[in-house]
């Protein structure tokens, strides 16, 4: 087979495991004879079926509340919002339930629910296009956090969280839906949730992304040894793989383009500071998006972490 | 004429108010097919969702408001802001991403804000503007200031909670609020029936015991008459009403391009549609009772091709939006 794009991957993911377990459903807005605004869900429905690839009404909370009430009897339910900016109507059955139903009934029950949503900046659409709040859900305990960056690590972590048995959050950044291609075997192969990856190795910089922002961060890192930690897991948090790094680097970068402010760069700096502060040669740096609403079109980039802001904290962590 | 208009029970119908009817359909329209046409070029920097064939709703409704009533709009909403009499240059700019837009150049075309008149901001989030509407109908109430509010809405909307919550309290509290439900039979891609097992939108009105009413959205003078019941109710303290005004979209979800060659819709049910096209039926309309002239309405289109022409090369020559524009605006 050739290189695939995450979409590719991501529909591969799908069709394999509605395969491999009949209670897996795909449930949302557009997911069935559209296929997805962003044609992720294509010809599966035609492959399983009206009952298993759910068209629905409008109705972010519905459709999540659905999908919470059908795990809860043991179907395994692969939501789709359309974009990011739309799973807040839907919060509340998140927050208030799929994170909380087990802990409520004593063990009884749970909501192992996939919630898959395009994530971030990178189409040139305005706010609610390109929302990465992938920390409102970190902050939530109950919930697991996935950001794929590749076609291979997609289809690997989405298996791996249509299996889980805890609900999860499933981010794909939109920028890289189709602008990177990778061989993906077809044969059944999983990533592990909570698990981070060595995506660069190197001896003097740490450097954690995830997602559009790993790739921004390697492209940036021309002429800097640096070691870049794909988190790909935001929550569980691989901590062991992010303190093992940094003990042998001594310098810390994190790069996200979610506003800095409670954004996820603070909890991996806190836990840096927490148990690995003597091995820092350098103050542990954030390069982060600003507290602003995402703009469109042009201002789009001003607002994203480029390769020099990058470049510039690496630089920085270096003067130490 | 008067004894013609007469006999169509529309004897507060003056020729003034219909061929404002006709230019604002024919302005939006004509509006319309300007980014159509220009899309292309790839100069405009943001998705596109077009009004093209529900003209006649925005523009049966908007007649019946003042300056500065609110109407509350959706990511569908160049058509509202045009109706409630927006300026063109700066929408045009808006799409182009350019400073001079109504909002800056940040939000494109799902983000309209006109507080001149009353437009609060629109955003994408499909029903997020009407519990917003209910409470600056609220607001109204409350300060003793005689304003009415218009929520404009789609089908999709129908579907979500923030619909009946909003509607449910307005009624209570017998809110100044029209809704204004323009049922183009799709949510993107999804017919009605795919979401909806009743299809009588407005019917809902009864079970929160407010008035609901539904028309011909393709047609103006239909679309006016019930807006004109709506708001002179509400006005005067007789709640909220429910206006489900069918009506159909020429073009596809987002963008220009029409959609059937991609299967969502049947390409018959465009054509259905196009033959009740709002605008030419009621041209043709005009021109039957003699209320207006060929001249007349040639010299309307004159006027609104020079205004879109103006606000094009306003749009162009604008500058794009400082960097530091992205830190404006913002609550800390």
């Amino acid at each position: 087979m050739g290189k695939i794009t995450i979409v590719q991957a991501i529909n591969m993911a799908l069709s394999e495991e509605m395969q491999r377990d009949t209670n897996v459903v795909i449930i949302g807005e557009d997911v069935g004879k559209d296929g997805g605004v962003f044609r992720v869900t294509e010809g599966l429905q035609e492959k399983f079926g009206p009952e298993r690839v759910v068209d629905t009404p409008l109705s972010e909370l519905g459709i999540i509340g659905s999908a919470i009430g059908m795990a809860a009897y043991g179907i395994k339910p692969v939501v789709e919002i359309q974009f990011m900016g739309f799973i807040y109507a839907g919060l509340e059955q998140i927050f208030s339930h799929a994170s909380r139903l087990r802990s409520r009934s004593r063990g009884r029950f749970s909501a192992p629910i996939v919630v898959r949503t395009p994530y971030g900046i990178g189409i040139k659409p305005p706010e609610l296009h390109s929302e990465s709040a992938e920390a409102l859900f970190c902050h939530m305990p109950g919930v697991k956090v996935v950001v794929p960056s590749t076609p291979y690590n997609a289809k690997g972590l989405l298996k791996s969280a249509i299996r889980d048995s805890d609900p999860v959050i499933f981010l794909e950044p939109s920028r890289l839906y189709r602008s990177i291609k990778a061989e993906v075997p077809e044969d059944d192969y999983t990533v592990p949730l909570g698990k981070a990856e060595v995506y660069q190795e190197g001896k003097e910089i740490t450097v954690v992304a995830w997602g559009t922002m790993l790739h921004r961060a390697a492209e940036a890192a021309e002429g800097f040894d640096c070691e870049i930690i794909d988190l790909m897991t935001l929550k569980p948090l691989d901590e062991e793989a992010i303190l093992k790094s940094v003990r042998k680097t001594g310098r810390l970068v994190v790069v996200h383009e979610a506003s800095k402010s409670g954004g996820l760069g603070a909890e991996i700096s806190a836990l840096v500071a927490e148990e690995a502060v003597e091995y820092l040669k350098a103050p542990i740096l954030r390069v982060a998006g600003p507290e602003a609403v995402i703009p469109m079109a042009r201002l789009e980039d001003y607002y994203m972490p480029g390769k020099e802001r990058i470049r510039k904290a690496y630089e920085k962590v270096m003067l130490y | 004429m008067r004894k013609e208009l007469l006999k169509y029970g529309m004897q507060t119908l003056t020729k003034n108010i219909l061929d404002r009817m006709y230019a604002s359909m024919l302005r939006i329209r004509m509006f319309e097919e300007k980014i159509v046409e220009l899309y292309p070029e790839q100069e405009m920097k943001c998705p596109v969702h077009l009004c093209i064939g529900q003209e006649a709703i925005a523009a049966g409704v908007c007649l019946n408001l003042k300056k500065d009533d609110y109407v509350f709009s959706n990511h569908r909403g160049h058509g509202h802001c045009l109706a409630k009499g927006s300026p063109m240059r700066p929408l045009f700019a808006e799409f182009y991403g350019k400073a001079t837009g109504c909002s800056k150049g940040k939000g494109g075309s799902m983000h309209l804000v006109d507080a001149e008149r009353g437009i609060l901001g629109t955003s994408a989030i499909v029903g997020g503007g009407i519990p917003m509407g209910v409470g600056a109908s609220l607001a109204s109430m409350l300060k003793n200031e005689e304003r009415v509010t218009a929520i404009f809405f789609g089908d999709g909307a129908y579907d979500e909670g923030a619909f009946y919550e909003s509607f449910n309290f307005a009624s209570l509290k017998k809110l100044p609020v029209v809704f204004v439900c323009e049922n183009n039979f799709y949510a993107t891609n999804s017919h009605q029936s795919a979401r909806q097992p009743g299809c009588r939108i407005s019917d809902t009105a009864a079970a929160f015991d407010a008035h609901g009413v539904c028309v011909d959205g393709n047609d103006v003078i239909a679309v006016y008459k019930a807006a004109r019941d709506s708001v002179s109710r509400a006005a005067r303290g007789g709640g909220p009403s429910l206006i489900e005004a069918k009506t159909y979209r020429w073009k596809g979800h987002v963008g220009p391009e029409a959609d059937f060659d991609k299967g969502s819709r049947p390409k018959e049910e465009l054509d259905y549609w196009v033959e009740r096209c709002p605008v030419k039926a009621f041209r043709a309309f005009l021109l039957e009772k003699n209320v207006t002239t060929p001249k007349e309405m040639d010299e309307v289109a004159s006027a609104i091709k020079a205004e879109i022409d103006d606000a094009v090369s306003f749009a162009r020559a604008s500058p794009y939006p400082e960097a530091k524009e992205l830190l404006e605006d913002l609550y800390i």
